[in-house]
């Protein structure tokens, strides 16, 4: 029997709000960025992210709204890199991810304090997310959700068949910088829960079991937000019932769930 | 009277300073069956995507339905050359020919029941109708194309551009598709043009057969003489056009 009492903690239920809302998150935004073969620029766009929160800890502003920032502008300019094709993607996305740590690394040296936060930024900690954090992720949560489903058979077709989708008039440049967005917020919001170093594995992992047993978009998109959900209730608890870091148990839930998922659909 | 399907005039495309195409002049009426040949970078995806409004004319003009190609493209269908796709990507057939709904439903509005209606029709146009609740990907090669042809006739067009659509299917598959495009063109009237490379498969079929390399070598007929094939690849090529009456070449004289 699990014991129920840790729910009497606010950062505990904080933690656990902020959890499931990514884990919505991820389920829909994962899908696309698996779909799309986005998997690498959404990394690079995490990285970078964290250039933007060591200049709000430097300049002493909200780190996680700089955070957005600078994974919004990296998000558009690795697209408007590829639209152009001057420089290859990979190249872009390989520049503009170690000058977002580099930077990110320094700016947080030169601040005060930054030994703890910088650790938490690197490898998540869910259990310092406090209620404002719970409401802007929600909100943030909300308003993608929004969006996928008003643009529902725009990205379906944006990820199915790009040439096609240009041919028949559909605005796939837009649409494309918009998912990237959409990714850069996601990146942010998860980066407080499992760290930019994870990120990825929480955006794609549920993602990926959950396509290989579902059928159709939809359902793929609703196992995956319920293994994601999973995942970080699963890595909370045994992270505060044993005291180790939230997201690397987090993570490594999701990754023997992804090793036996594989192991068993063979 | 009945105004041209499509009307090209004089167009150029230049890209970095070179011609793609070089003065085109192209005239379809409805019915027409156009085969549209030439050696690969010759031009052919590009004049597609031209009639399409996706790439501008540097001069001369192009109407569609008497129309800017970008307006008319609810009434053109189109396939591209061989869509490449994940294979595993998680999309059935039914979905797939709804995509080629979007030009007549427009941005964030959803596919109604006439929508549905229309891809199952579409379906049943190409044979493939008991195959619609299938994931695409479990589809062979050919049964694919076929979808694909659905989802261009999805928008019930009355032009379709086909970019190599027989790309990578095997040759029995061919022949059905050929006879498909043909039972489109007579009985439902759908003017077509069919690129290809391969004149001796589509010459049975077309109705009218044009040669594509900078320049088009196009007579308002089925017939091009040996001048016109060896001036548009830049070699004597030789040809076998089997199943005379349906000859492309002219005896030599």
């Amino acid at each position: 029997m699990i014991d129920l009492d840790f729910l009497q903690y606010d950062f505990m239920r904080n933690a656990l709000a902020a959890g499931l809302a990514a884990s919505v998150l991820c389920g829909v935004i994962g899908i696309y960025v698996i779909l799309n073969k986005i998997v690498f620029i959404s990394d690079g766009i995490a990285h970078a992210a964290f250039g933007g929160i060591g200049l709000g800890y430097f300049l002493g502003y909200d780190p996680l709204a700089f955070g957005i920032g600078s994974a919004v502008i990296t998000a558009l300019g690795i697209g408007m890199v590829s639209s152009r094709a001057r420089i290859s993607e990979d190249t872009a996305i390989g520049v503009f991810m170690a000058t977002g740590m580099a930077l990110g690394i320094m700016l947080l040296t030169l601040s005060q304090g930054y030994a703890r936060d910088l650790y938490g930024y690197l490898f998540g900690n869910i259990l310092a997310v406090t209620r404002s954090d719970v409401l802007l992720i929600a909100a943030l949560t909300l308003i993608i959700l929004a969006l996928v489903f008003l643009l529902y058979k725009e990205f379906l077709l944006l990820s199915f068949d790009p040439i096609y989708a240009q041919a028949i008039g559909l605005p796939v440049q837009s649409l494309r910088l918009l998912l990237l967005v959409m990714v850069a917020f996601s990146v942010v919001i998860l980066i407080k829960i499992v760290g930019i170093i994870m990120v990825i594995a929480l955006l794609t992992i549920p993602g990926a079991i959950s396509r290989r047993h579902m059928l159709g978009l939809p359902a793929i998109m609703a196992g995956s937000i319920l293994l994601g959900a999973i995942f970080v209730t699963i890595g909370l608890l045994i992270s505060y019932e044993l005291d180790v870091p939230s997201g690397a148990t987090i993570i490594l839930t999701a990754a023997l769930a992804f090793f036996l998922s594989t192991v068993l659909s063979r | 009277m009945t105004e041209n399907i499509v009307s090209i005039k004089g167009l150029w495309i230049c890209r970095a300073l070179h011609a793609v195409l070089e003065d085109i002049n192209l005239e379809l009426a409805a019915g027409d069956f156009l085969g549209l040949i030439g050696p690969n970078g010759g031009g052919k995806s590009t004049l597609l995507k031209a009639m399409l409004g996706l790439i501008k004319p540097d001069r001369g003009s192009i109407a569609i339905f008497g129309l800017p190609p970008a307006a008319a493209r609810s009434r053109v269908g189109y396939m591209p050359q061989k869509t490449v796709f994940d294979q595993s990507f998680p999309v059935n057939v039914l979905d797939v020919v709804l995509m080629g709904r979007y030009s007549r439903t427009g941005l964030m509005h959803r596919y109604g029941p006439h929508d549905r209606i229309a891809a199952q029709n579409a379906l049943a146009a190409v044979g493939m109708e008991d195959r619609a609740m299938r994931e695409i990907g479990a589809l062979s090669g050919g049964e694919q194309q076929r979808v694909f042809v659905a989802r261009s006739l999805v928008s019930d067009p009355k032009l379709l551009l086909l970019d190599e659509p027989t790309a990578g299917v095997d040759s029995a598959q061919q022949t059905d598709f050929y006879d498909l495009l043909c039972h489109l063109n007579r009985d439902q009237g759908i003017a077509i043009v069919l690129v290809s490379h391969d004149v001796t498969a589509i010459s049975k079929y077309v109705s009218k057969i044009a040669c594509l390399n900078q320049r088009l070598y196009y007579h308002d007929s089925k017939e091009l003489s040996n001048e016109d094939i060896e001036k548009a690849y830049g070699c004597p090529v030789e040809m076998i056009a089997h199943g005379t009456p349906h000859r492309v070449l002219r005896e030599h004289d």
